[in-house]
């Protein structure tokens, strides 16, 4: 039987595995796509850590930047413990041959992100996410690690609230099948991609992990927490990093006048560019003033991105952007061992998961290094204790997988085609950009949750036109859709609870932060079929 | 308005894209969209990154996400992968190349790396493994078992890396089905989305190779008996 099932095999699945690995147990890693097709490729800017490579630094400095950016909604425990951790984690990558840039003295580079008090995030050019990713994946095909592509997480298996395994759709033949193991990492990523159209995320960002552990009974928290990033190309909301600001990129309206600290973190830069747009004006990156030879050695990935998909030359143009969604703070609510709240042998790590690192806010940086570091330890936890004590569970009876299977049977076989879902999708996309984005007001969310639990109760009015078994892209993402809408709806419903400004949630009628009331974090989870919450304080 | 072909198999079908020309991903979710959710293809990330959408047009390989479609374009999947549907194919055993060259730090020994050494593989670790390269590769056509490029891409940037401590092992798993049955034609430089070499870093590889004492055996083949037994 397997020791440790990872569900999920980007950045955080993938240091899960080595680690799990490295510790004798055996282990299996799932994913909807290819390993290497995961989001995490798309990380430019870096990974923190305060090695003071290149400006003086320190685990504190790294620390109480970090708490800072969170607005007291971090876990000061596990922030310590991140930054601590942060030189090992670069140490460990760098052992398995993560190519990242070097100084003039052969130590690895690090460049200034946003809201950090040094130059500390390591980078691999602009490319750090991908040359992470997939050194991990060369190392993961070294340890012969067995890696399953192209399954689709449908369920956790449950038992009393221990975790057995889980459910999933095998894409390519279609059919829908169980894995049992012993403990189970969720490492699915994040949920930014409910913000159709309006985020950098990609498709399969529709937090169907997180969705998975509602459905399972466990908890979620602190949904409403959503990272807009300042820079986005104005028509494809592809991400300019934010290292182009960090090697001296200005922001400038029409009228070619700068109107923020360009450094400042991303929540108040991106209000200051919401407003500049709410006053009829267009904003810019302009990197111009960087040079040719600066812009194309240090982001050319950039460079090309504008090229491509705006059609301007940054090198002599100025870049059109717009805020847009970029990073989930909230997720499945995880204790200081990572383990899921509410379930038993369950672990979550990485975007998916709320670990308490970010808070109200994430500082660029800090994710990778979440990953990583988490990761790891995710992989440690779940094969210590536990894991060995667990008796095989293959033989416990549920009836789980057959409601799966008569579910998937069901969507072949009705399609009522009443409506589309892909407009649906976009359509909610644009809504949860206008009323869930950047500031946000009580009336509007009100409004907008009741229509999406119109939509949610109207889902079996929606389904699959594609009626194929095998390599049904069309049902994948049908049930992304579906993910999302039970995602999203609690995102709105935590972002109407929360009377206050904080971190990344701004509401225009409360724009203070009130730590009395709202010091804490939300927690969400499903009780006879109904959404419950609770708001817990945070101790210090 | 623009007309595009997609070989979906059985039969090459034509769509009517109503908008002019943007990438050949947002015409092909419009297809799925609005018209026939059934054609299938894969994608992610839609910034060029992830290597998941490359597919052939006009018999040349692009990322469809950064391709912008023209009229009367023929799109078709990737050549030398099993096709799974329409667009869609089977990149599990192709990957299955990776670990035949076994491309990957085989034994970690400290170094010092300056900022030449990472330049000097710089490139080479900006692959987003989207399988243009092996698609158009010629020698697949001949030798179904051949290596192909992108692993022989990965195996020169560990080769290369000031950390590898056992660089022969990773020469000696890439002399059969590897580095010799290229014939350097090219093609799978010309078609990398990002600009990498394989045929250069193959050629590089050649090199490493005779420094570990092996020889060229399309060479010994033609040598008539002189150079066999020592
Ligand atoms: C454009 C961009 C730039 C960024 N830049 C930076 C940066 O510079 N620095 C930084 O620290 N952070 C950055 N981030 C954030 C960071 O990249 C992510 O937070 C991090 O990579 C998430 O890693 P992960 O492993 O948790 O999730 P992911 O990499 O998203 O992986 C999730 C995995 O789960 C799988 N999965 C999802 N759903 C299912 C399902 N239903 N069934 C089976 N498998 C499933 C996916 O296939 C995938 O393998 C950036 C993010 C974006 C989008
Ligand atoms: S140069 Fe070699 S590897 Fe590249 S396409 Fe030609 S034969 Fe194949
Ligand atoms: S070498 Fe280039 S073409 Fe080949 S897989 Fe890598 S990125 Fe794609």
């Amino acid at each position: 039987m397997i020791d440790v099932l990872i569900i999920g095999s980007g950045g955080a699945g993938l240091a899960s595995a080595l680690t799990v690995k490295e510790r004798g147990a055996n282990v299996l890693v799932v994913g909807k796509s290819y390993p290497t097709a995961s989001q995490t490729s798309m990380a430019q800017g870096g990974m923190n850590a305060s090695l003071g490579n290149v400006t003086p630094d320190s685990i504190q400095s790294h620390i109480d930047d970090t708490i800072k950016s969170s607005h007291k909604l971090c876990n000061n425990q596990m922030v310590k413990q991140l930054c601590e951790d942060a030189p090992n984690s670069i140490k460990w990558l760098e052992k398995l041959g993560v190519p990242f840039d070097r100084t003039p003295k052969s130590k690895v580079a690090q460049r200034q992100l946003g809201g950090a008090s040094s130059k500390r995030a390591c980078y691999a050019q602009d490319y750090t996410g991908l040359k992470i990713l997939h050194t991990l994946y060369d190392s993961c095909l070294k340890e012969g690690i067995e890696m399953l592509e192209e399954y689709f997480l449908l369920n956790l298996i449950t038992e009393d609230s221990v975790v057995l395994g889980a459910i999933f759709l095998d894409i390519v033949t279609g059919e829908v099948k169980e894995i049992r193991a012993k403990n189970t990492i969720i490492a699915t990523g994040g949920y930014a991609g409910v913000y159709k159209g309006f985020t950098t995320n990609s498709e399969g960002a529709t937090g169907d992990g997180i969705a998975s552990v509602l459905r399972a009974g466990g908890s979620v928290s602190d949904m409403e927490f959503v990272q807009f990033h300042p820079t986005a190309l104005k028509s494809s909301a592809t991400l300019i990093s934010e290292s182009a600001r960090g090697e001296g990129g200005y922001l400038v309206n029409s009228k070619e006048e700068r109107f923020i600290d360009e450094l400042l973190p991303r929540d108040v830069v991106a209000r200051a560019i919401s407003a500049q747009i709410a006053n009829g004006e267009e904003v810019f990156l302009d990197i111009r003033h960087l040079g040719e030879e600066k812009l194309l050695h240090l982001m050319p990935q950039e460079v090309h991105l504008c090229r491509l998909y705006e059609n301007v030359d940054p090198i002599k143009e100025l870049i059109p952007i717009k805020p847009v969604a970029h990073y989930s703070m909230g997720g499945i609510d995880v204790n200081n061992n990572l383990e899921v709240t509410g379930l038993k042998n369950c672990y979550a790590v990485g975007e998916c998961s709320n670990a308490k690192i970010h808070g109200a806010n994430r500082l660029g940086g800090n994710s990778l290094l979440e990953i990583i570091s988490l990761g790891r330890l995710a992989g440690k936890n779940s094969v210590g204790g536990d894991c060995h004590r667990t008796k095989n569970n293959e033989q416990i009876y549920t009836n789980q997988l057959q409601e799966n299977q008569e579910y998937i049977e069901g969507l072949f076989e009705e399609y009522p085609w009443e409506r589309n879902f892909y407009e649906i999708q976009y359509e909610l996309g644009s809504k949860f950009y206008k009323y869930a984005g950047v500031v946000r007001d009580n009336t509007e969310l009100n409004n907008f949750l009741n229509e999406l639990r119109v939509i949610k109760a109207d889902i079996d009015n929606m389904g699959i036109g594609d009626k194929s078994r095998e390599n049904n892209t069309n049902l994948v993402e049908f049930l992304q859709f579906k993910n999302s809408l039970e995602v999203g709806e609690v995102l709105l419903d935590s972002a109407l609870v929360r009377d206050e400004s904080r971190g990344a949630h701004y509401k225009r009628a409360f724009p203070n932060e009130d730590d009395k009331l709202y010091r804490v974090n939300s927690l969400y989870w499903i009780e006879d079929d109904v959404l419950q919450n609770r708001l817990v304080k945070v101790v210090d | 308005m623009t007309t595009i072909k997609i070989n979906r198999q059985d039969e090459v079908i034509e769509y009517t894209i109503p908008f002019k020309s943007t990438t050949l991903l947002k015409a092909l979710f419009h297809i799925k969209q609005q018209e026939d959710n059934t054609l299938t293809f894969s994608s992610s990330c839609r910034s060029g990154v992830c290597g998941t959408c490359a597919v052939r047009v006009n018999g040349k390989e692009v990322l469809a996400c950064s391709y912008n479609f023209q009229k009367d374009d023929l799109v078709e999947p990737l050549a030398y992968h099993e096709v799974q549907r329409d667009l869609k194919v089977n990149k599990q055993k192709v990957r299955e190349t990776l670990r035949t060259s076994t491309a990957w730090l085989q034994s970690h020994q400290e170094a010092n790396i300056s900022t030449t050494q990472v330049q000097l593989t710089e490139k080479q670790t900006d692959c987003i493994l989207c399988d243009s390269c092996y698609s158009s590769c010629p020698v697949l056509e001949v030798n179904p078992s051949f290596i192909g490029p992108f692993a022989l891409t990965r195996a020169y940037r560990y080769t290369s890396d000031p950390r590898e401590g056992n660089i022969q092992a990773i020469v000696d798993n890439i002399q059969t089905n590897g580095i010799w049955d290229c014939t350097l034609c090219g093609n799978c430089t010309e078609v990398c989305p990002q600009g990498i070499d394989p045929k250069m870093d193959i050629t590089m590889l050649r090199g490493t190779a005779t420094q570990f004492g092996y020889t060229d055996p399309n060479f010994q083949a033609m040598d008539f008996g002189f150079g066999g037994g020592f």
